[in-house]
């Protein structure tokens, strides 16, 4: 039978691939959302492989609102990322140095 | 079989995610994120959070990865300038991922979660998963999930604030330069001899 590490070492590999890719593509902002959103998909592993091993639903729900929350910033981070290119037309993170941070 | 399941769908999962963070082309790693975020749709499935799984499949790739999508095609982005330093930046990548690889894998295997701390759950449940989740949405999480309803309005709004491109034939007021106007500009004295009283 599938232990609860079995889908532990799946969300932890997906997280560190995840992780990889920000450093790997990190001229690229698109890249770099889906990476995020891959990064939340590993969380939301864990979550729903001890909301079933443990027998409580909670975690489910929180599941639910970290999907709620994910696809806001999707959203918006897009909104942004349209208004840049309009503004800078670039999605290169080494352009976007205007506020010299 | 279960077991088989899940090491295929696994297998899938890890191979679009290299692949999402290897591809050369925004488009292709859009399609590999969809290709992941279907195969964990089936993993979770696997865990019986069916109401969840198809959520997933639901909104990410039905609405999240089409904006993505639409995102990327819209942009007209040179590809070349954003690769470079891919190769530079590789050893770096996979030394931090697999560091963090090796110390997460020390934490979650099987030692500390295997099958002798963590029983399988006897999976005869009573409810189905959808009804049990909404039990405790529509109760002792509702004030949560109010505010995750407002939250998505706020982002609604936000995002259609951000990008809608107004086309300048309304009327509207420049409070700058409403402030810089002077007198003379708009008020002329004229100097007129003054007419006798009849």
């Amino acid at each position: 039978m599938l232990a609860l590490s079995d889908f532990l070492i799946v969300g932890a590999v997906l997280f560190c691939l995840s992780i990889a890719g920000i450093f790997l593509n990190r001229k690229n902002i698109i890249i770099l959302l889906m990476c995020i959103e891959l990064m939340l998909l590993a969380v939301n592993m864990n979550f729903i492989a001890f909301s079933h091993f443990s027998g409580d639903i909670a975690g489910q729900v929180f599941v639910f609102f970290i999907l709620t929350v994910a696809a806001a910033e999707a959203a918006i981070g897009l909104a942004i990322l349209v208004v840049l290119f309009r503004n800078k037309h670039t999605i290169n993170v080494e352009d976007i140095n205007s506020m010299k941070g | 079989m279960i077991k088989l399941i899940f090491y295929l769908f696994a297998g899938i999962l890890i191979f679009a995610g290299t692949r999402v963070i290897t591809v050369k082309n925004p488009v292709h790693a859009a399609m590999f994120l969809v290709l992941s975020f279907f195969s964990s749709a089936a993993i979770w499935l696997l865990l019986e959070a069916e109401f969840l799984a198809m959520t997933l499949v639901l909104v990410y790739v039905g609405a999240v990865m089409v904006l993505f999508l639409f995102v990327v095609m819209m942009l007209d982005i040179n590809l070349t300038v954003l690769r470079e330093g891919f190769a530079r930046y590789f050893p770096v990548g996979a030394l931090v991922g697999s560091l963090i690889l090796i110390e997460m894998l020390l934490l979650v295997g099987p030692n500390y979660f295997g099958l002798d701390k963590f029983q399988v759950p006897d999976t005869a449940s009573t409810v189905p998963n959808t009804v049990a989740l909404g039990r405790v949405l529509y109760t002792e999480y509702l004030y949560a999930f109010e505010i995750a309803a407002v939250i998505l309005l706020v982002a609604m709004v936000a995002a259609i604030a951000l990008t809608m491109r107004s086309k300048r034939q309304n009327k509207y007021q420049d409070p700058a330069r409403q402030v810089e106007v002077s007198a003379h500009d708009r008020l002329k004295v004229l100097k007129m001899p003054a007419e006798k009283a009849q």
